[in-house]
């Protein structure tokens, strides 16, 4: 966890990550849903783990249910570390 | 997509029988094996001089599955052996029979927490690093019993059959990321737990007439393991001498 919790690193991580689960780079914003990206749980999971290890910040199984947005993925990620 | 080089294979309860058969199988086939023990630490050096002697990689890996902690266990063997845990066998397990009517609350949660609890913990927590390298194998040792009766075996029936049902949803969840989940569900074969039975008697009702080796189940979850076995997921394959035909 040697990255610091900031909106701007997060949000990297995550436009970073995304794309590995075959979302096209072009839509991926704050404000896209992950059902509109074609993100399932498994996709989810696996980005929690991505976050997880970047950061040292667990997002468990009620959290996950809770993120609709690539935007609330963030939020809750700068939210839990702060 | 072919396997990572140094990937590591876990074989829980393999310091004999059925498991050290598993382990010494998957050495032949290029893994490097964790030979799991929970008490028997001189049968498991025994199959890691053995893997050794044949030029394969082993260490014997002190656990008790039961206890639960997946993560530490998986970093201890990455460490030990050089290489991440892609292949994780789930084969540890006791029986305590009774008929139902006299089975006690304790001999059914012993049975259920080291035959079934257990493989899912483990599972759930490989899965973390095989899903990161697109890569895995988990091959989870069920029975016969189970998906057919054995009198005197309610517990052992539940959790066996508590795995093949874990192990076709579990092979659906991660299916797409090159991950295959599989179970072995042997008939009678000749180890120490099958020792005091009535061979005869039972060999009768086998189509095969006869008992079946370890090294047959391994041979299995050698396969199921393998490269070739990449688009084998979620089934359960049975090596029982025609048992359940």
């Amino acid at each position: 966890m040697a990255t610091a919790i900031t909106e701007e690193n997060v949000q990297k991580t995550v436009y970073e990550a995304l794309p590995q689960f075959g979302v096209d780079e072009s839509q991926i914003t704050r404000e896209a849903t992950f059902e509109d990206l074609d993100v399932d749980s498994l996709d989810l999971a696996e980005l929690s783990q991505i976050i997880e290890d970047e950061y040292g910040v667990a997002l468990k199984g009620d959290d996950v249910g809770k993120i609709k947005t690539v935007g609330d993925a963030i939020d809750m990620v700068v939210q839990r570390g702060s | 997509m072919s396997r990572p080089a140094n990937a590591t294979a876990l074989v829980t309860g393999a310091s004999k029988g059925i498991g050290a058969a598993i382990a010494k199988a998957l050495a032949a086939d290029g893994w490097n094996v964790a030979v799991n023990y929970r008490s028997d630490e001189a049968g498991a050096n025994e199959i890691v001089k053995a893997i050794e002697e044949a030029g394969g990689k082993a260490k014997a890996i002190h656990a008790d599955v039961t206890d639960g902690d997946g993560k530490s266990l998986f970093k201890d063997i990455e460490s030990e052996l050089g290489g991440p845990v892609l292949c994780l066998v789930n084969n540890a397990g006791v029986a305590r029979d009774n008929i139902a009517l006299q089975l006690t609350d304790e001999d059914w949660d012993v049975v259920i927490g080291t035959n079934l609890t257990p493989a899912f913990r483990l599972t759930r927590d490989a899965l973390r690093g095989m899903l990161k390298a697109r890569y895995g194998r988990v091959v989870n040792i069920a029975s016969v019993v189970g998906p057919r009766a054995n009198a005197g075996q309610s517990n052992y029936a539940a959790a066996k059959a508590g795995l093949i049902g874990m192990t076709k949803t579990i092979a659906a969840e991660v299916a797409r990321r090159g991950v295959t989940v599989n179970a072995v569900a042997p008939g009678f074969i000749a180890t120490d737990m099958t020792a005091e039975l009535e061979t005869d008697e039972i060999v009768k009702a086998i189509p095969a007439r006869r008992q079946g080796t370890p090294e047959e189940v391994a041979a299995a979850v050698r396969f199921l393991a393998s490269e070739d076995a990449g688009y084998v997921t979620g089934t359960t394959l049975y090596v029982d001498g025609g048992m359940s035909a």
